[in-house]
């Protein structure tokens, strides 16, 4: 079976070829978001496709579910009508598939059943990652202001954080916010 | 207080004429109503019909033939959705590449504003092509169910050239329209505002048209909402109808302009310069790279006499586009379907007597609307209008 993979992050995109290639032997072909999208439905000719929602070309696609005449073998929406919930779940991970008219249904499930779960877990390693990174520059912040107060006011370190610590609890502030209030008041008074 | 409010989730692509629904939301009519209004910004219509059938959605800015088209779907009896409400008429304009428009200009007699013209120097320009074994010409537009589509059609058969044979017909999303024209990928296409003037700045194209050129009230999106859910929300729904009714004839207001281009504008609405947006509700576009401008009253019709309540009429000429068109089977149950998508009722039942536009040159508090071509039928309705 022939599978395409739209998706405009080719990583995501990868990650799901390879899990798609691991489990069951498909076809797997990856285009970022499509340039001709048609011209490259007709030389792929997948019989299923995979598709980023974020992608407006989901509505190029849908040429293909009326034109029957443009083309052989017409791709159709994926649904199973006695399971929503397997749609729910696609579309909140930010996935939609087309199948060929005629495939069996249940074929496809796996497929989908994959790219849903890697696109999950695309998403939490991603959220994860920009969490890291907030939490790398707030600190760089708060041991900005740190040192500031710490000159300033000639506090320790442990004094200058726990100042700044009281002060975020008084205004129901996070520390990094009253840490950019220092920050911008040093600059405003150089 | 947030908590007293009904949470209504709602779908709408950054257009222009997803004007009532977003001033619904951010200007404090939906809350007036007691709706907390949430709206999502979606990047396709194919997004947006399946978040609706799915109830990820309440409601949503729908193109009014996709509407139609899903309750005709036989495959998914439970997507059915109904339009208690149209979001405006018009908006769209047709756009043609640099070299197209030269050609045109050369083959043309005549005025090139004028519609019937253009489209017999198209003809011949697709005759010319054809004898000289050039490409056939490619056209875009942004979905196969909309009027863009059928405006196009409409515009191309009325000088015998038949869409589906004599060119290629491409659907593909506004944002990448310019980019296409810019690559040659296409040589021209209709599309909504504000792409048609990004494509004129960006890809040096020419507004050829605008689609009120061609027809002169078009239908164009619609609120649209699940069958099944303005069954069970009926309430709620009036609440919907209303909010929006009044949005629009807020933005109607020209006191109201700044304010309404500044709710527009916003990163997470339509996110388009405040100035893009001023010129398109004055319906004032920039038509050619030279910055030459065009103005047209009736550009865009947001809210006026018979724009926001649904018309039975506008539902059945989408319909017979779209048996021209070959998408749906004609038949009596279907022309019937497609009607009963547009629910004038329950637009009428949402307002009060201050909100209504007098429809049919009347405006009574209640009974049927008067139809002067059918004094029979109107009396009749008086008759069998039940006694509260």
């Amino acid at each position: 079976m022939r599978i395409l993979v739209v998706d405009h992050n080719p990583e995501r995109a990868s990650v799901v070829r390879q899990a798609l290639v691991d489990i069951g032997g498909y076809m797997v072909e990856v285009a970022p978001k499509a340039g001709d999208l048609l011209a490259l439905l007709r030389t792929a000719q997948p019989d299923v496709l995979i598709v980023d929602l974020d992608l407006p070309d989901r509505d190029t696609i849908e040429q293909l579910r009326i034109a029957t005449k443009e083309r052989p073998r017409p791709i159709v929406m994926f649904v199973d009508q006695s399971d929503n919930s397997m749609m729910h779940a696609a579309i909140e991970a930010g996935v939609s598939a087309y199948v060929v008219d005629g495939l069996n249904a249940g074929r496809v499930r796996p497929i989908l059943d994959v790219a849903i779960a890697r696109f999950k877990a695309f998403d939490a390693l991603r959220q994860e990652l920009d969490q890291t990174k907030n939490q790398l520059v707030e600190r760089k912040l708060i041991d900005r202001a740190k040192g500031i107060l710490m000159r300033a006011k000639g506090l320790t370190e442990e004094e200058a954080y726990d100042r700044m610590r009281k002060t975020a609890m008084k205004e129901q502030k996070k520390v990094v916010e009253i840490a950019q209030s220092i920050l911008t008041a040093a600059e405003m008074l150089r | 207080m947030n908590g007293d409010l009904t949470p209504v989730r709602a779908g709408f692509i950054p257009l222009i004429d997803a004007a009532a629904l977003i001033v619904a939301a951010d200007r404090g009519f939906a809350a007036e109503e007691g709706l907390r209004l949430e709206l999502t910004r979606e990047v396709s219509w194919a997004n947006i019909r399946d978040r609706l059938a799915l109830g990820q959605f309440d409601a949503a800015h729908m193109l009014a033939p996709l509407a139609i088209a899903a309750a005709l779907d036989r495959d998914r009896p439970d997507a059915a959705m109904l339009a208690p409400m149209a979001l405006g008429l018009n908006g769209n304009a047709i756009v043609v590449s640099a070299a197209l428009h030269a050609d045109l200009g050369d083959t043309a007699s005549g005025d090139l504003s004028d519609p019937k013209v253009t489209g017999v120097a198209l003809s011949k320009v697709i005759a010319s092509r054809r004898k000289h074994g050039a490409e056939p010409l490619v056209f875009g537009m942004v979905f196969p169910f909309s009027s863009h589509n059928y405006q196009l059609r409409y515009w191309m058969a009325e000088a015998g050239i038949d869409p589906d044979r004599d060119l290629r017909l491409v659907v593909l999303p506004p944002p990448y329209m310019a980019d296409a024209l810019a690559k040659g990928q296409l040589d021209g296409f209709c599309v909504g505002a504000p792409w048609a003037s990004i494509a004129v700045t960006e890809a040096r194209g020419r507004i050829l048209h605008f689609g009120v050129d061609l027809i002169a009230r078009c239908p164009e999106k619609v609120l649209a909402v699940r069958s099944r859910w303005a069954a069970d929300n009926a309430r709620t729904l009036q609440r919907l109808v209303r909010a929006c009714a009044r949005a629009a004839a807020w933005c109607a207001v020209k006191e109201h302009r700044a304010e309404l281009v500044e709710i527009l504008a916003a990163p997470q609405r339509l996110s388009v310069a405040p100035d893009t947006i001023g010129a398109l509700l004055d319906g004032r576009l920039v038509v050619a790279p030279d910055g030459a401008t065009r103005t047209h009253g009736q550009f865009f019709i947001l809210d006026g006499a018979g724009s926001l309540r649904p018309d039975r009429r506008h539902a059945l000429w989408l319909y017979a586009q779209m048996v021209r068109w070959d998408q749906v089977e004609r038949s009596a149950t279907a022309a019937a379907a497609a009607a009963t998508v547009y629910r004038a009722d329950l637009f009428d039942a949402a307002l009060t007597m201050q909100d209504r536009v007098a429809e049919d040159g009347i405006g009574a508090f209640s009974g049927p609307a008067f139809d002067p071509n059918d004094i029979g039928g109107y009396l009749a309705a008086l008759k069998a209008e039940p006694v509260a």
